[in-house]
């Protein structure tokens, strides 16, 4: 086991050491000391409408279930049954009025309280099945943050809005676009998977500098597609998307700007107004859109939303959204090098149907299995899993805007562009407060 | 005088056609001949790869695949890049295409339900997709055409790898 001292000289101010994405060891205690600790996105509570309907997720690498119990509270309980150890809950959603283990039919409330346990003459006499640790115990703190539900192993700790800080604003987002001001998982799930680790994945989603060259496959090939083929609409969408990736390093230094927020939060954000996405005014779903939030909020608040142009935020160490079109991703740790992320979408009450279709188009684009685009990131992902394991290079260099970079209001801190590796520097510190100390660092801005 | 041309016979989409053409455009797959294979497409084709089972449409649920015509010609175009990193080194794949069965039709259009099993190599690794193909055949002037294709993946819902090379 690496000591303290050393999990800290792996992090550096420009450099990190490749060990932190391959020691089976350091996986382990980061399993521990941040997924263990820190708030975990869980789930929507939109996905757990109705009393005893259930969703299986995971803290790390345990297996949990997020439900909704007899009186309508959420709960987040372990999915493992007290008796011989054995997952309870084998599908992936559905309803319930109780849960019970197939080996012995130990059977729980929705809380994860135990209800019955058959042959019960048979246990030790002082087996009490009203003893509250003979249960499928509850994560010690769970709350929502306005209908996203995160979990922390953490008896004690900052409170979730206290982790999430500035952050808010970005999942304010996700809801402010709704005309009746009110969100819901809907549309499927991807799963991807890959041979390499989880931060790996962080680490992308807010790089601007990739897109033009690992994605050039796929914007060559839509910049040379005529418009005229036919579509049905999605296709026009993605290629849309596939163009815009191939915007020039330019217009990645002036338009877009990086921001990073205390406990490793960040997003990258003032990219892709809504024309470039929607052809926005002169497109009749987007007009109508507008015209169903201005009935709802007004003009003013409507043309605050839409001037809220946030891309990839991403809330570490699990989660990562995009308010704009209403994606959300959760990072699921397998292994130090195997990753599981799924991904989900998000129905906005009140907007044209047509609108959750365009993000179900958006959603093929940039997160689908068979992505053009999301192909090639996972190849990405791959070879920097097989890089990093083997010894030579030691240092991953992350130094990328480190001379100018900028203290920022909220306590955050941004790049002079987009292009900063700061959010990768911003996540490692937060990595390595967490490892030290079993908890996050409030950062003091400077 | 000269003979009079003999009458081109019309032949109707009966098994045996319906097969061969599977057959052709599995082959044409495996063999890399993606730009052939799209010209197998009529020009309003669409080609659906569902991310669950028994998945009702294209629109409401998200897909591993779901391509009108003109993303379908940006994926092939794209399979021919040297820059597409994902199949750098390309992928190998062979497949079985078998229990061809015509589920409902007329002359010069057909539905085609049949099974297959793809087994892909890259990198040191194979994988192996296997499902229900259906074929929206369609006819015109002796050619057989896809109007649509739907592939349902037996683990459509797992975690998968990046999908590169079509089924």
């Amino acid at each position: 086991m690496q000591s303290t001292e050393t999990l800290a000289s792996f992090v550096q101010p420009a450099r990190v050491h490749r060990q932190i994405y391959s020691d089976p060891a350091i996986f382990e205690l980061e399993l521990q000391r941040i997924f263990g600790v820190a708030w975990i996105y869980v789930g929507h509570e939109s996905q757990v409408k109705k009393p005893g309907d259930y969703f299986r997720s995971f803290i790390g690498r345990k297996p949990v279930v997020l439900v909704r119990d007899a009186e309508g509270k959420i709960c987040v309980i372990h999915n493992q049954c007290a008796h011989r150890g054995s997952l309870v809950v084998a599908n992936d959603k559905g309803n319930t009025e109780e849960f019970q283990c197939c080996y012995h039919g130990w059977t729980y409330h929705l809380d994860g309280r135990l209800k019955a346990v058959p042959l019960q003459t048979g246990y030790p006499r002082d087996f009490d099945p009203k003893n509250p640790k003979t249960a499928m115990t509850q994560m010690p703190r769970v709350q929502s943050y306005r209908g996203f539900v995160f979990a922390s192993e953490a008896a004690d700790g900052p409170g979730l809005e206290e982790f999430l800080g500035y952050m808010t604003t970005s999942l304010d987002d996700m809801i402010d676009r709704a005309p009746d001001g009110e969100i819901e998982v809907a549309g499927g799930v991807f799963k991807h998977a890959y041979d390499g680790n989880w931060k790996i994945y962080l680490e992308n989603l807010c790089d601007a500098a990739h897109p033009l060259f690992t994605h050039r496959s796929s914007i060559d090939a839509a910049q040379q597609q005529s418009d005229q083929v036919h579509s049905d609409g999605s296709g026009e969408i993605a290629i849309r998307q596939m163009r815009q990736n191939g915007a020039p390093y330019s217009f990645w230094e002036t338009q877009v700007g990086i921001w990073t927020y205390p406990n490793g939060h960040s997003y990258l954000g003032d990219y892709h107004d809504d024309a470039k996405l929607v052809a926005a005014l002169k497109d009749p779903v987007f007009r109508e859109y507008i015209a169903a939030m201005e009935k709802k909020k007004g003009k003013e608040e409507t043309r605050r939303v839409l001037e809220v142009r946030r891309w990839n935020s991403n809330v570490y160490p699990n989660l990562s959204f995009m308010s704009q079109f209403q994606q959300l991703r959760v990072v699921h740790p397998i292994a130090v090098n195997r990753t599981v992320v799924h991904t989900y979408n998000f129905r906005l009450k009140g907007a044209p149907e047509q609108m959750f279709r365009n993000t179900i188009s958006f959603a093929n684009t940039v997160n689908g299995t068979g992505s053009l685009v999301l192909t090639d990131d996972l190849e990405i992902y791959n070879r920097i899993g097989m890089g990093l394991s083997s010894e030579g290079a030691e240092w991953i260099e992350i130094g990328r805007g480190l001379q100018s970079d900028v203290s920022d209001s909220h306590g955050g801190r941004r790049g002079q562009n987009s292009t900063s590796e700061i959010y990768i520097r911003n996540m490692l510190e937060a990595w390595l407060s967490y490892m030290k100390n079993g908890h996050a660092e409030m950062r003091v801005a400077s | 005088m000269a003979r009079k041309p003999k009458r081109q016979r019309r032949q109707a989409l009966e098994q045996r056609r319906c097969e061969q053409f599977l057959l052709h455009e599995a082959r044409l797959l495996d063999d890399g001949q993606f730009d052939d294979w799209l010209a197998l497409f009529t020009s309003e084709a669409w080609y659906w790869v569902p991310s669950e089972p028994d998945q009702a449409d294209p629109v409401e649920t998200v897909s591993l695949i779901y391509d009108d015509r003109r993303l379908l010609e940006t994926r092939v175009r794209r399979l021919a890049s040297p820059r597409m990193y994902s199949q750098e080194p390309r992928s190998r794949t062979s497949r079985i295409v078998g229990n061809v069965t015509i589920e409902e039709g007329e002359a010069n259009s057909c539905t085609v339900r049949s099974k297959f099993i793809m087994i892909e190599y890259r990198r040191e690794q194979q994988r192996i997709f296997g499902g229900t193909a259906f074929h929206g055949l369609v006819q015109a002037g002796g050619r057989i055409m896809i109007a649509w294709k739907r592939i349902d993946l037996v683990n459509c819902d797992a975690p998968l790898d990046g999908i590169t090379i079509p089924f």
